[in-house]
């Protein structure tokens, strides 16, 4: 180790890691439904794509959680989004392609992607 | 990226319940389900609730699954880590409420404690450096060495008001200040990692959870004092901390982060690990350094103290674990915010190892001050079986009992001298009615018996004679004058003795005799036990109104005392038993067979 600055990056790579260690009130919560109709419907790619996309931006607050049915099967796969003190969307028929404006958009910038919400195929 | 982290508790106390073999599960069964680039299993220090384990705590849920056997592995991946189904009975059931789950951090247990010293204990894993870094690991060393002069670094020690943890509570920074202060072409670190109270592991679970605390706090003394070679005397007995501080060691090295140049600048340490042969001596200060040196550990007199002559006739410092632990988040944060905890003379944390009668054995470290009601009451959650709080032990066999009426002082190193016992290094045991103040007295000076080095007179035979009278009283055979006797010879040992051991070995007799002397005197005169332990004292009877002649403690006697009689209680069918007291053995075999409460002892 010949600096602190050496010191610094190592620390910024781990730090990522251990961020998802810590209960995270503030945290964004991605919540991908994986009962049986979410899996059949091809939520896990979803899912991977999520965890991918984050890592590759490397968002501190955001987790990834599984959910179980919530009643809507026919638009499976459903991921549900809600960022502390607003209201919850709910985005359905998910595929990993989805994923990345849906991060970038909403996760990030904060804009809600209408188009692939549960609203706009009711 | 893993979505999902499972900390699975790598301690003494979760691994002997076999922890190491539910990662082992727990990787099977995650691989089976193909989740492997998904969920990061991970291998971590201690989180003190001993009580509950094998414990499991899953991310980013904060699910805290407790006492988790093998078999409920399979569940726990199907449902939680695939399904994403909380498996909420299997959870720590205080973390439930109704349908939501509570932090953990908001239950009795971890919601009074502070972590300072544990604060990576259960959150890192500690054979990873990365880790210990992300947690801004080794950023205090930096700090010290790029900003700060070794006068500076002293002074943040002193002005935080750290005091050693290993006991007697010393000014940390006061004993850099001296060896600093002394010209040596040699100077050097060590740590006292010989933790050897009965029922004490505090650094044991620091050395394991959090290793290179240890390190970045010794080489961080090393730049204050001037030293360049560092030696950690620890344990044989610690294979779990002997590891993990060897990999430690080597990944730091590896880093640069020991060695020569540290940060590019002309400072260098190196560390060494000591193994102790399981000698108590060892842990006091002079006969650690001689048992380094590679001689036979017995201690020295003082002065010279190590500061001016310690290691190899070397100015020397000398710390616990604990006390380390505490060092780099000081120097990070200020001595000014240490300063906000604790109580007016003690600053800080202290970590203490809960154990005996009382619900969450374990470890939790609160702020000085805190009450001793609290730690046993709150934290601790009270004492199992609804029995009554007798005493609290601390200090092991150097400290005292502290009895009911001191339940609310603050604990602090004064206030615990002050009323006769010492923080010592942190156990912390709590008897309840059951226990026989005479008998734990006699538990502690078999304990100093055995360990006493022998080197000097009022410690070696001192303490036996003190033995011997303690035997007699157990067993009826004492006097009043004995009483006064052995009280006096404490005294004698305390004021003679050469080192720490002799000088403490007293303590828990005069702190029994202070506040349990109707205890013995009734040993002695009344030749009875009343906490029913000291055998000799004991008589089993049976209560012939209220034997139903089931003949079951009959049948369980090993020494075939328990006979029928000829008297049939009224309102009985079969005779009454009786126990012929001059063949009993006094095993208590029959006690639990009655289910009518006949058997008494006393």
């Amino acid at each position: 180790m010949k600096s602190l600055a050496e010191l610094q990056a190592i620390r910024d790579k781990a730090k990522f890691e251990l961020n998802m260690r810590k209960e995270n009130p503030n945290a964004v919560k991605v919540l991908v439904g994986m009962a049986t109709c979410g899996i059949a419907a091809g939520a896990r790619p979803v899912l991977n794509a999520f965890t991918e996309e984050v890592a590759k931006r490397n968002l501190q607050d955001v987790t990834i959680t599984q959910t179980g049915c919530i009643g809507i099967c026919q638009f499976e796969p459903v991921v549900e989004i809600e960022i502390p003190g607003e209201d919850k969307i709910t985005y359905v028929k998910m595929t990993p392609e989805k994923v990345a404006k849906i991060v970038n958009d909403h996760i990030v910038n904060r804009n809600v992607v209408t188009e692939y919400t549960i609203g706009a195929y009711k | 990226m893993y979505r999902s982290n499972v900390l699975v508790c790598g301690g003494t106390g979760c691994t002997s319940s076999d922890s190491l073999k539910i990662v082992e599960k727990l990787k099977e069964e995650i691989a089976a389900r193909g989740l492997e680039k998904e969920v990061n299993v991970i291998t971590t220090g201690c989180f003190g609730l001993c009580a509950l384990g094998p414990i499991v705590v899953i991310y980013p849920e904060g699910s805290f699954y407790s006492m988790v056997k093998l078999e409920d592995i399979p569940e726990i991946v199907e449902e939680h880590l695939l399904k994403g189904r909380i498996v909420t009975r299997l959870l720590y059931q205080e973390t439930v409420e109704e349908d939501t789950i509570k932090s953990l951090n908001k239950t009795a247990f971890y919601a009074k404690q502070q972590r300072i010293a544990l604060r990576n204990c259960g959150v890192i894993d500690p054979e990873k450096i990365d880790e210990y870094i992300a947690m801004d690991g080794y950023a205090a060393l930096g700090k010290v060495l790029t900003e700060m002069t070794p006068t500076e670094v002293i002074e943040t020690i002193l002005a935080s008001g750290l005091r050693g943890r290993g006991g007697a509570g010393f000014p940390t920074g006061l004993k850099w200040k001296f060896a600093a202060a002394n010209d040596a072409d040699q100077k050097y670190v060590c740590c006292n990692a010989d933790e050897g109270d009965p029922g004490a592991f505090m650094d044991r679970s620091i050395l394991e959870g959090d290793p290179h605390a240890l390190l970045e706090a010794m080489a961080i003394a090393g730049y204050a004092i001037g030293a360049t070679k560092g030696y950690v005397y620890v344990r044989a007995e610690y294979p779990i901390a002997v590891n993990r501080l060897q990999i430690a060691i080597d990944q730091a090295h590896e880093y640069g982060l020991l060695g020569d140049n540290i940060f590019g600048t002309d400072f260098c340490f190196d560390i060494q690990l000591r193994l102790g042969a399981g000698a108590f001596v060892c842990g006091e200060e002079t006969s650690l350094m001689t048992s380094i040196e590679g001689k036979r550990g017995e201690p020295r007199p003082r002065p010279p103290f190590p500061a001016v002559k310690g290691l190899y006739k070397k100015p020397t410092i000398l710390n616990n674990v604990e006390t380390y632990a505490n060092i780099p988040r000081i120097i990070l944060l200020g001595a000014d915010w240490f300063n906000t905890i604790g109580t007016e003379k003690s600053k800080g944390t202290k970590v203490f190892a809960l154990g005996g009668k009382i619900e969450h054995t374990g470890l939790v470290e609160v702020p000085m001050g805190t009450t001793l009601r609290e730690i046993v009451e709150e934290i601790g959650g009270g004492i199992p079986n609804g029995k009554k709080f007798k005493a609290a032990q601390t200090g092991g066999p150097s400290g005292g009992c502290i009895p009911p009426q001191h339940l609310d002082i603050p604990i602090d190193y004064d206030n615990l001298l002050a009323i006769g016992s010492m923080m010592g290094s942190g156990g912390l045991i709590v008897m309840d009615e059951t226990t026989c103040m005479v008998d734990i007295a006699k538990f502690f000076l078999e304990f100093t018996v055995d360990e006493s080095c022998g080197k000097c007179t009022p410690c070696r035979i001192g303490t036996k004679r003190l033995l011997e009278m303690l035997d007699k009283i157990t067993k009826g055979q004492g006097t009043l004058e004995m009483i006064d006797e052995m009280e006096e010879l404490c005294h004698y040992i305390k004021d003679n003795s050469l080192c720490g051991l002799g000088q403490t070995a007293p303590n828990p007799v005069l702190s029994t005799l202070h506040y349990f002397r109707d205890e013995y005197v009734q040993h002695v005169v009344d030749k009875k036990c009343v906490a029913g332990v000291c055998k000799d004292l004991l008589e089993f009877s049976i209560i012939k109104d209220k034997c139903f002649g089931c003949s079951m403690c009959a049948r369980q006697c090993p020494a075939g005392a328990i006979t029928v009689t000829d008297y049939t209680a009224p309102g009985k069918k079969k005779p009454a038993y009786e126990i012929d007291t001059a063949k009993c053995v006094k095993c208590g075999a029959c006690l639990p067979t009655c289910k009518f409460g006949a058997i008494v002892k006393g």
